[in-house]
């Protein structure tokens, strides 16, 4: 009763704080450094999603850019297409209010994550058969295969992408709220399954896959559901990005951001999502910050890559976490939620 | 066929644990196992030996789903298991250890015998991400259970160490440990005493036969060693070209002409 009360306590000031957050944020910053935060937000999301696949389950995935795409054009195309092909017949769908904009957010979100989750099933059954390096490149293949026909559907606007869609999540100066809440979704997340002994499961496929086997751990669900999740979370990052930026194209779901994306979840450490955290605003702020060295910056940028990785190739944070209190053998009670 | 042996008129018969019909498994044209019949009965501990090559470690793929036979039905309890996945297998109640250690080596050690005791989870992956009170009182007993496998094999105080920190006879008892908390009804030792000195060896029979007891276990055990498996074992089987030359107690596979030409030579 009283982790319910807690709980309950926990979500209402999460809540309340980041609505209060995106209010007073979204009057007091520079448009361009707000851009850079939603921008961190939604790598976050990809990183820390990434690192469900990656790093939990090690199952090398490098095309988070597809699933990425596949909610973002799925979300668009709710707002753009859709929604005004039902529009008449269901009023209340209307978009231009405050609650009719969440109200199709919403919509864009669960079609978008459903959409991208079925796609991240489609991906994991094959590796259920692949292994390693194998692996790596059929999920590139899909990346590539998603960029190529988004490049080629004249219906969400070919090559040049889609654009003028309704910026739903920056009505009633939400945006902040919205990324944020899906980053606050997807750790907790994360940690919650890494904190569980059914999640203890998935990082045992990733330690040895054959005893985990012989150890009665269905390796293939484990692998299935962590890229349905995965997968799900980059969808909906992608509806979020779609309806933040107001105008998408397929290159921004290219092969490049797929390899960001991975690199992040490398850079911080595979597992740690804490590490995901920080590696995905690292590498999003620091070509900012760069700007000043021009055309430079980008060589800059990968030679401290370079550097980060041959000083620290477990990454920042290895397998460690901060701020998730380790169960303790000593005192069994403290196993307490800590939010 | 399945339950047939099992709800036999009501009361329920002593059956084998595990019985091999005339299973062979051949790669390529070759045969590891060939026409080999096993039974292992209730509470037995059984060793299967044989020189290098005989097909001892293909016996025990075999049983655990790794393999699956060629020809011929592997039992478990009555029922026929080859074809299963391994993890079915080893949720039905078959847990093996590994020749060469498979332990989750980044992982601690409590969490390497938690991993083996999420079989007995009642909670599903909904109340994980939720974290409820079902998921919490179901990973305390988890929790609890593991560190009682790991008091009684007096791994306790290495609960925390990373397990590819520890000692190899430590990683050895650790593997053990991780098997028992799958809670089989039989347990498969592949070569347990590889690689200890005679004094970890003489510990680990004691070990095997503290766990059979505590456990009420029924185990089957490769060994190279012959004082282990003489010392242990109350019956043996002894395999060489995948074929099954002997079968009997210590004593008599001592004396056995076959088994001693398949270790020493004609």
């Amino acid at each position: 009763m009283r982790i319910l009360m807690l709980r309950v306590i926990a979500i209402l000031v999460t809540f309340i704080g980041l609505y209060m957050l995106s209010q007073f944020v979204t009057y007091q910053m520079d448009p361009y450094y707000f851009q850079v935060l939603i921008e961190c937000g939604v790598y976050i999301i990809l990183a820390v999603s990434l690192n469900l696949i990656n790093g939990i389950t090690g199952q090398f995935s490098i095309g988070h850019a597809g699933f990425f795409a596949v909610g973002a054009y799925v979300g668009a195309a709710w707002t753009m297409i859709w929604q005004p092909m039902v529009v008449e017949r269901y009023s209340f769908l209307q978009m231009g209010t405050l609650h009719g904009d969440i109200l199709n957010l919403l919509i864009a979100l669960i079609l978008g994550m459903t959409s991208a989750g079925m796609a991240g099933f489609v991906v994991g059954l094959p590796s259920l058969r692949l292994r390693g390096d194998y692996l790596a490149i059929a999920t590139l293949g899909f990346a590539e295969v998603i960029y190529v026909l988004l490049l080629n559907i004249n219906s969400v606007g070919g090559a040049r992408g889609l654009n003028g869609i309704p910026t739903l999540i920056s009505s009633g100066n939400l945006a902040l709220f919205w990324v944020f809440l899906f980053v606050i979704i997807s750790i907790v997340l994360s940690r919650n399954i890494m904190q569980s002994v059914r999640g203890l499961t998935w990082l045992s496929v990733r330690e040895d896959e054959i005893a985990a086997d012989a150890m009665g751990v269905d390796t293939t669900k484990v692998k299935v559901t962590a890229f349905v999740i995965g997968s799900a979370l980059a969808g909906a990052a992608g509806v979020l990005y779609a309806h933040f930026l107001t105008g998408i194209s397929p290159d921004i779901f290219s092969m490049n951001t797929s390899i960001l994306i991975t690199t992040m979840v490398v850079l911080g450490g595979s597992g740690s999502v804490t590490g995901s955290v920080i590696a995905a605003i690292v590498l999003i702020v620091l070509p900012e910050v760069l700007r000043f060295l021009k055309n430079d910056r980008m060589v800059i940028y990968s030679v401290l890559l370079i550097v980060m990785m041959l000083t620290r190739p477990q990454g920042i944070f290895g397998t460690k976490e901060i701020g998730f209190p380790k169960w303790r053998r000593k005192q069994p009670k403290t196993e307490g939620r800590s939010a | 066929m399945a339950t047939q042996t099992a709800e036999d008129g009501g009361a329920i018969r002593i059956m084998s644990v595990l019985e091999m019909r005339d299973v062979t498994k051949k790669f390529g044209g070759l045969a590891a196992v060939s026409g080999l019949n096993l039974v292992v009965e209730p509470g037995e501990l059984l060793g299967l030996i044989g020189p290098n090559g005989a097909g001892k470690t293909t016996v025990f793929n075999l049983i655990t789903g790794v393999y699956k036979p060629s020809s011929g039905d592997v039992l478990f309890q009555g029922m026929r298991v080859n074809g299963l996945r391994p993890c079915r297998i080893a949720s039905s109640g078959i847990c093996r250890t590994f020749q060469n250690i498979r332990l989750f080596k980044q992982l601690n050690v409590l969490d390497n015998v938690r991993i083996a005791a999420h079989l007995h989870t009642k909670a599903n992956l909904l109340d994980s991400i939720l974290r409820n009170n079902r998921l919490m009182t179901n990973d305390r007993e988890l929790t609890e259970f593991s560190l009682m496998i790991l008091r009684s094999l007096k791994l306790e105080d290495v609960s925390d160490q990373r397990s590819s920190d520890l000692p190899y006879g430590l990683q050895r008892r650790l593997e053990i440990a991780r098997a028992i908390a799958t809670k089989p009804r039989l347990l498969l030792l592949d070569e347990p005493a590889a690689g200890m000195n005679p004094q970890e060896k003489v510990e680990l029979m004691e070990l095997v036969r503290s766990v059979r007891r505590d456990y009420q276990l029924t185990i089957l055990l490769i060994e190279h060693d012959m004082r282990v498996v003489m010392g242990i074992c109350e019956r043996i089987y002894v395999l060489d070209y995948g074929e099954l030359i002997a079968e009997g107690k210590p004593e008599a596979i001592r004396k056995d002409p076959r088994v001693l030409s398949a270790y020493l030579g004609e």
